[in-house]
C-alpha cells in the first residue's frame, strides 16, 4: 500500500488556481523533491497535505485515510509533521520547550490533572521532558536547552526546526526548502543529515527546494510544478533533460 | 558600586536558596494563613488596612487570570470585568436569597465557588468566537460581551435593575482572600507549567505552527478561557461580598482597563509579574488618595512613562524563579548526569 496517495488534488484562492489535478502516489521510505518556479504552489502542496488549507477538490490519503477535512492537529497525530520555508519557532520559548509542545498530542494526562499538577501529570512530564533532551542530545542541541529558541543561530534554528517535527513521531516529514539561505558547503553538509534523517527516524520524506544542487543530490524522484500544474515527473536525471522544465525555469527560447 | 553589586548578588543567590528549599511554599503558606485568620479574629490591624488588604488579593486574582489571556495567549480581552460580574452577582444572589439566615459563613464559600462556574460557563461562550477571530477583532468581541453582561443585569429588575444589589452581609474576610488567591496563583502557574500551558504560549508565537505540532488550539483556548473567567468569578464574589453592594455600573469596560493595566504594569506573561503589578498599583492608589483629582494624572503619566521604558512591564516574560516548579529542573539535572556518566563509561 502506498503511505501517501494524493489524486486530483485542486486548489483555489477566489479564482486564482494555485494547484490543479496534483497526483502523486508515495512509497514508504521514499525520498521526493518537489521543485518549480516562484509561485508555483509547492508551498500549497505542502499546506494542502498538512490541513493548512482545504483542498477544494480532489482526495488525500495516508495509509489510506482521508486527510481532506481534517484539522492540521489531527494530521499531525496521524503521521505527518513539517517544517517551514521561513523558520517559524516559538521564538520566546525556551529550546525544550518548543520540543516539549510537540508531544501535545502524545500527553496522557487531562486538563484537570494539569490544573492540580496530580495523578498521571508528574510521570508524563518526566517522560517528556527526557524523551525530549534525548531528542535534542540527538540533534546536539541540549547544550542549549534553555535558552530562547530565537537566540540560537540560524543553522541551530533550522536543526531545532527539524527536531520539533520529528518529536511529533511522524510516519511522513515535509521539508519546505531546508537549504534556504545555506552555502554550498553548508548544503553538502545538510544532504548528509537529511539521507541520516530518514535512516535513524525511519521517515518518508518530501522536500521543496530551489537548490537543484542538492534535489539533485538526494532525491529518488521529482515533481516539477509551475503555475500550480504538474509538468513532468520522474528521476533526477531525466527531469534535467527535460525541455519543458527548462522552459519553466529560463523561459522559451526566442528564435533568432 | 561594585560592592553594592556583589552584595545584591550574594542577596539574591540566598533569596534562591531560600525560595527554593522544599519548605517555603508549605511554611509560606501556613504562615499568611495564620495571619490572616489572626488579624481577622483579634483585629490587631487597622479596619482600612484590612480593607485595602482584601483589595490587594482580589486584585492579584483578576490580575493573574487576565494574564493567561492577554499575556499567555496573547490575545487582547477587554471583558474581565463582565466575567466578574457574573461571579459578583451569582454569588450575591446566593447569599442574599438562597441562603438560610445563620448559615452564611459555610454557605459562602459554596456560594463563590457557584459564582466562579457560573463565570467559567460564560467563559466557554466567549471561547467559541476566538477559534476564528485574533487579536484586534477578539478585543472587539470581548468588549460587547462586556457591554453585553451590563445592559442584561440593568434591565433585569429580579436583580436591582440600575440600583444594583444590597444586602449581602460582609462575609470576604481576610482568610477566605488569602485561600482563595493562593489557590488562583497556584493553579494558575500549575497550568503554565503543563503541556496545555505551552501550547497556550505556542498560540501566542504562532497558532499556525502550534496546531501543525499536534497543538489541539481549540482544546487549549477553552481550558485557558474556562480557568481564566473561572476564576475572575470568584474575584467577583469576593468583591461583592467585600463591598456589600454591587450594581451594573461597577463591572464597565473602566474596570476591565485598571485590570489590564495591573497586567502590563506588572508584566505580561508572568505570574510574579501580575502579584508585582497588582500589589503596586493598588497601594498606590490608596497612597495618593490625598492627592485628590490629581492621582488620575499621576497614575496615567507613570504608565506612560512606564511603557516608554519597559513595554513589557517589570517583570514582562520573565519568571521569579520560586515561581518555576523544582520538579522540571530536576528531572533536567539528572538527565544530564545520567548523560555524563555515559559519556564517562564510554572512552
Amino acid at each position: 500500500m502506498p503511505l501517501l496517495e494524493i489524486s486530483k488534488v485542486m486548489h483555489r484562492f477566489e479564482g486564482l488556481c494555485a494547484v490543479s489535478d496534483f497526483n502523486l502516489i508515495l512509497k514508504p521510505h521514499e525520498l521526493i523533491g518537489i521543485i518549480g518556479p516562484n509561485g508555483a504552489g509547492k508551498t500549497t502542496v505542502f499546506n494542502l497535505i498538512t490541513g493548512v488549507y482545504r483542498a477544494t477538490e480532489g482526495s488525500i490519503k495516508l495509509q489510506g485515510k482521508e486527510l481532506v477535512g481534517l484539522t492540521p492537529h489531527q494530521i499531525t497525530r496521524l503521521g505527518i509533521a513539517r517544517t517551514f520555508q521561513n523558520i517559524r519557532l516559538f521564538k520566546e520559548l525556551s529550546v525544550l520547550d518548543n520540543v516539549r509542545i510537540a508531544y501535545y498530542g502524545q500527553i496522557a494526562y487531562t486538563p484537570a490533572e494539569a490544573l492540580l499538577h496530580i495523578g498521571r501529570f508528574r510521570a508524563e512530564e518526566k517522560r517528556i521532558t527526557n524523551q525530549a533532551l534525548d531528542l535534542l542530545a540527538i540533534f546536539k542541541l541540549d547544550e542549549s536547552a534553555n535558552e530562547k529558541a530565537k537566540n540560537l543561530p540560524y543553522g541551530l534554528q533550522r536543526r531545532l526546526e527539524i527536531a520539533r517535527a520529528l518529536a511529533t513521531e511522524p510516519t511522513l516529514l515535509l521539508l519546505d526548502e531546508p537549504a534556504a539561505g545555506m552555502n554550498p558547503n553548508e548544503i553538502m553538509q545538510l544532504m548528509d543529515f537529511i539521507r541520516w534523517i530518514r535512516k535513524t527516524f525511519s521517515v518518508t520524506i518530501i522536500l521543496i527546494e530551489h537548490q537543484m544542487r542538492l534535489v539533485m543530490g538526494i532525491c529518488e524522484r521529482l515533481v516539477v510544478l509551475d503555475f500550480g500544474a504538474t509538468i513532468a515527473q520522474g528521476l533526477p536525471a531525466l527531469i534535467q533533460a527535460n525541455p519543458k522544465v527548462m522552459e519553466a525555469y529560463l523561459g522559451q527560447e526566442v528564435a533568432s | 558600586m561594585s560592592s553594592i553589586k556583589t552584595t545584591y548578588h550574594a542577596l539574591l543567590a540566598k533569596w534562591h536558596t531560600l525560595t527554593g528549599h522544599k519548605l517555603f511554599w508549605p511554611v509560606f503558606m501556613a504562615a499568611g494563613l495564620v495571619f490572616c485568620i489572626a488579624v481577622d479574629t483579634f483585629d490587631f490591624v487597622d479596619l482600612y488596612l484590612q480593607l485595602i488588604l482584601i483589595y490587594v488579593g482580589i486584585n492579584i486574582i483578576l490580575t493573574v487570570s487576565l494574564n493567561l489571556i492577554n499575556g499567555y495567549m496573547g490575545e487582547f480581552s477587554v471583558g474581565h470585568a463582565g466575567f466578574m460580574a457574573v461571579g459578583a452577582y451569582v454569588a450575591s444572589l446566593l447569599t442574599v436569597h438562597v441562603c438560610p439566615a445563620g448559615a452564611q459563613n459555610l454557605f459562602f464559600p459554596l456560594a463563590i465557588l457557584t459564582g466562579g462556574i457560573g463565570a467559567a460557563l460564560v467563559g466557554f461562550l466567549v471561547a467559541i468566537p476566538s477559534f476564528k477571530t485574533r487579536g484586534d477583532y477578539l478585543a472587539i468581541v470581548t468588549l460587547a460581551f462586556c457591554m453585553i453582561v451590563k445592559s442584561i443585569l440593568e434591565n433585569i429588575d429580579a436583580v436591582g435593575g440600575p440600583r444594583g444589589l444590597l444586602g449581602m452581609e460582609k462575609l470576604t474576610t481576610l482568610p477566605w482572600v488569602f485561600f482563595w488567591t493562593a489557590l488562583s496563583v497556584w493553579v494558575i502557574r500549575n497550568l503554565v507549567y503543563s503541556n496545555f500551558g505551552r501550547g497556550v504560549l505556542s498560540i501566542r508565537e504562532d497558532e499556525i505552527a502550534s496546531d501543525l505540532m499536534s497543538v489541539n488550539t481549540r482544546q487549549v483556548k477553552i481550558i485557558a478561557f474556562i480557568v481564566s473567567s473561572f476564576f475572575a468569578g470568584i474575584a467577583g464574589g469576593l468583591f461583592a461580598h467585600a463591598l456589600q453592594f454591587i450594581n451594573p455600573r461597577m463591572f464597565d469596560i473602566l474596570k476591565s482597563t485598571d485590570i489590564l493595566i495591573m497586567v502590563y504594569l506588572g508584566g505580561i506573561g508572568s505570574i510574579s509579574g501580575s502579584i508585582i503589578g497588582a500589589v503596586i498599583y493598588t497601594i498606590l492608589l490608596e497612597v495618593l488618595r490625598p492627592m485628590g483629582i490629581w492621582r488620575m494624572v499621576l497614575m496615567p503619566l507613570m504608565l506612560v512613562l512606564l511603557m516608554i521604558y519597559r513595554p513589557r512591564g517589570i517583570m514582562g516574560m520573565k519568571e521569579a524563579r520560586m515561581f518555576t516548579p523544582l520538579r522540571d529542573l530536576v528531572t533536567e539535572k539528572l538527565w544530564r548526569q545520567k548523560k555524563k556518566e555515559a559519556t564517562d563509561a564510554t572512552p
